[in-house]
């Protein structure tokens, strides 16, 4: 007689299968743990970034800073993305996990090397940043590290791709994959270019740091490391829509507006990222002007389309279904009455509106070859990239946990007064910390610096008192959001550990990796994953438009042309360079 | 539903939604216009950093930076005595990033033109020409020439913004533009 594997999830229907549910519960809890210990970093760094507080010794700030970067942007997110491929691969299409057993030495790799790599900094020799420049030295376990990390994370991708071919020759679902799925199927060919182009310049690195190489020319360096730096953002990217669109149907029962055009903007993702490194370069030395321009953009920014679509079509999938519903006064009523109270549907709304006003505008201006010249190494940069990844994605990830937590680990969520006000304090600190950062880095305040007053240079310099205090207030948003992060760290773990359980097998250890009571397992073989029901057209014959969103996203077009042309006029006060 | 298999066997025929085909026109052309703007501006803009780049030995880059210092300097500043270097116009400029120093101080014309050079002794720096906020990245190796026309006079301080090790910070330099 066959096994009994899977679990049938009363409340939401999932089916889930013990070993890919161990394995999403561990690298899920591991991200978490990560975005714990890089959070308390990076409430260090912005308090040492505050010019009035300055609380860490230059040192210290240079380790703190180099870890909160590795540990954040790369292991809490990376963690919680190979979960997600579990759970868009055997949760969504009611299938095995390709050899679960690889799937352990892949975490175990994980694991391994994303400790070694932290002793690395604790050791305080390797605090390159998260860049780690050549021919700036870390410490061979430094690079080990990550290679090890790099390893696991692949295994875990070619686990998903192993269970997509198993679902498909098993006939687990009918027609194509959902969209979700197809959305992590793009984050996981990305991840494979992305680890290939890390392999390739890691490796030898690696061999440099040992002394068997004598050389890394550095300005290849940056072209490789930015392969790889640049797509593991596109990674992100690719992971957190498909949370968006996971979102949408869970909690609206929305449907792409149409699969043709949500498809085609993730098929983009692939197709034209593969030099992202070209934008981090576009102010280095011996690289020209048409490889930078064509590169970063291949002649249309076909990248920044895609994003420009999923901007409208998510937001849109949930107006049709809202009005639907009945929600249909005005342009707006939709949003108006949307679960704002649902920290899943605030935290994910936030990420996308964040992601798309401040992340994708900022990211695209200072993207352009010229304007670079007045942003690169600036404080605006993180600025940019806390509002892609601390809330574009982090925050995405955060709102799909707290649907995770009843469903997957199948625990009560604790303190759900606090979980609906912290996607919301979160934000806000986040917001002060963007914007201020932003502004200060427009005022030219460099990035990774500890101290702009320059108390022990040479000579002096003294940066406008207006940019010395946005610096203080991105520090205060810095302060908050790391209060609204500690929040979700308390209630996610605190749920793991304390939440009422929602089935009698979900133990203590149930919560972190080993499967629940076998009674819980007591499906043989899910029903096949049916074809979404043919839509009902409304009662005129004609599909429901989503004019609200479409006015909001031309609200975000006339920010973008502002803003850019705002910068390029800056651009235009410099000194004449040729 | 975005988490079911779309409806339709050939879901790559359905109808697209008219907002979504209005939009994806509007912001491709939008990108188009993103895209033109950097060679329009390489033509009619003022502001472009220059392709002209040397493979150099870091050695190599501070004998030139010296001898340059070494004929037209016209005074000392600091407690590190730093000379203050008053190239003429249109002259070849160098300006030398190492641990923890951008050498030498410059002094410029205002709404003159420099070649300006500017190296790594060792590891990657990061220019940072503030507050006219002008910024480039500073590779070992490599020998980036720009062509500057400084076209305000003042005090400029040359920030590294490119982690550099533990003295990071204390890396300052100095323009005049008179």
């Amino acid at each position: 007689m066959a096994v009994k594997m899977f679990r049938k999830c009363p409340d939401s229907g999932l089916y889930f299968h013990k070993s890919a549910e161990s394995l999403m519960k561990a690298h899920a809890v591991l991200g978490v743990v990560y975005l714990l210990i890089g959070g308390v970093l990076g409430l260090l760094v912005a308090a040492t970034r505050a010019p009035s507080i300055h609380l860490l010794s230059a040192e210290a700030f240079y380790t703190a800073l180099t870890a909160h970067g590795t540990a954040i942007l790369i292991y809490w997110i990376i963690f919680f993305e190979i979960a997600v491929l579990y759970f868009a691969s055997s949760t969504l299409l009611r299938c095995r996990p390709a050899t679960p057993g690889l799937g352990w030495l892949g975490f175990l790799l994980m694991l391994i090397g994303s400790v070694m790599t932290m002793v690395a900094f604790a050791r305080g020799n390797s605090s390159v940043m998260f860049t780690s420049y050549v021919p700036m030295p870390a410490e061979p376990i430094f690079y080990l590290g990550l290679i090890l990390f790099a390893v696991g994370a692949l295994i875990g991708c070619f686990i998903f791709l192993g269970t997509l071919v198993i679902a498909k020759r098993e006939k687990t679902y009918d027609g194509s994959v959902p969209l979700v799925t197809f959305g992590a199927v793009t984050a996981c060919i990305i991840a494979i270019f992305t680890i290939a182009s890390g392999a390739a310049i890691l490796l030898p690195t690696l061999l440099w740091s040992v002394g068997l190489i004598s050389n890394i020319d550095p300005a290849i360096y940056r072209l490789f490391w930015w392969g790889m730096g640049h797509s593991s953002q596109q990674i992100n990217v690719s992971a957190h829509v498909a949370v968006w669109y996971a979102i949408a149907a869970i909690l609206f029962g929305a449907r792409p507006m149409s699969e043709k055009v949500s498809r085609g903007a993730f098929l983009l993702y692939i197709l034209f990222l593969q030099l992202a490194s070209a934008h981090h370069l576009l102010v280095d030395a011996g690289i020209s002007s048409t490889w930078k321009v064509f590169n970063t953009s291949y002649a249309m920014y076909l990248a920044v389309l895609a994003s420009m679509i999923h901007g409208l079509t998510v937001p849109g999938a949930i107006e049709v279904a809202q009005r639907k519903k009945g929600y249909t006064n005005g342009l707006f009523e939709w949003l108006r009455k949307a679960p704002w109270g649902n920290p899943v549907f605030s935290g994910m709304f936030m990420s996308l509106i964040v992601f798309g006003f401040i992340g994708g505008i900022t990211g695209v201006v200072m993207g352009t070859e010229q304007i670079n010249l007045i942003i690169h190494n600036t404080i605006f940069v993180p600025g940019h990239f806390h509002a892609t990844v601390a809330v574009g994605t982090t925050l995405a990830f955060m709102a799909i946990t707290y649907f995770l937590i009843p469903v997957l680990f199948r625990r009560e969520l604790i303190m759900p007064g606090m979980a609906k006000w912290q996607p919301y304090i979160f934000t806000a600190g986040m917001l002060l910390l963007i914007l201020f950062m932003l502004g200060a880095g427009t005022l030219g305040v460099p990035r990774r610096h500890w101290d702009i007053n320059f108390a022990d240079a040479a000579m002096q310099y003294q940066f406008a008192g207006s940019a010395v205090a946005m610096m203080g207030v991105a520090g205060m948003g810095g302060i908050l959001a790391a209060v609204g992060g500690g929040m979700f760290c308390l209630i996610a773990v605190g749920s793991l550990v304390f939440g009422r359980r929602l089935d009698p097998g979900a133990s203590l250890f149930s919560s972190f990796g080993l499967p629940m009571a076998d009674s819980c397992y007591n499906v043989e073989t899910p029903d096949r994953l049916e074809r979404t029901p043919i839509e009902s057209t409304g009662s005129s014959g004609h599909a429901v438009e989503a004019k609200g969103t479409f006015v909001l996203a031309l609200v975000f077009l006339a920010s973008f042309v502002v803003y850019f042309f705002i910068n390029a006029k800056y651009l235009s006060s410099l000194w004449k360079l040729g | 539903m975005s988490l079911t298999p779309p409806s339709q066997i050939l879901w790559w025929k359905e109808p697209i939604h008219r907002i979504e085909i209005t939009w994806i026109i509007i912001a491709l052309a939008w990108c188009l216009v993103l895209f033109l703007w950097m060679p329009y501006w390489h033509v009619f803009g003022n502001q472009n950093l220059s392709n002209e780049a040397y493979r150099i030995k870091p050695e190599a880059f501070e004998a030139k930076a010296k001898a340059m210092a070494d004929k037209y300097t016209v005074r000392k500043e600091t407690k590190m005595d730093i000379p203050v270097v008053k190239p003429p116009a249109g002259s070849d400029v160098y300006l030398v990033s190492r641990m923890w120093q951008w050498w030498p101080i410059l002094e410029l014309e205002k709404d003159k033109s420099y070649r300006l050079h500017i190296s790594s002794l060792d590891w990657q720096h990061g220019l940072s020409i503030q507050p006219v906020n002008i910024n480039a990245q500073i590779i070992p190796g490599y020998e980036l020439v720009m062509n500057v026309t400084p076209n305000q006079t003042g005090e400029y301080g040359v920030v590294c913004n490119e982690f550099c090790g533990v003295g990071h910070h204390t890396m300052l330099g100095k323009i005049y533009v008179k």
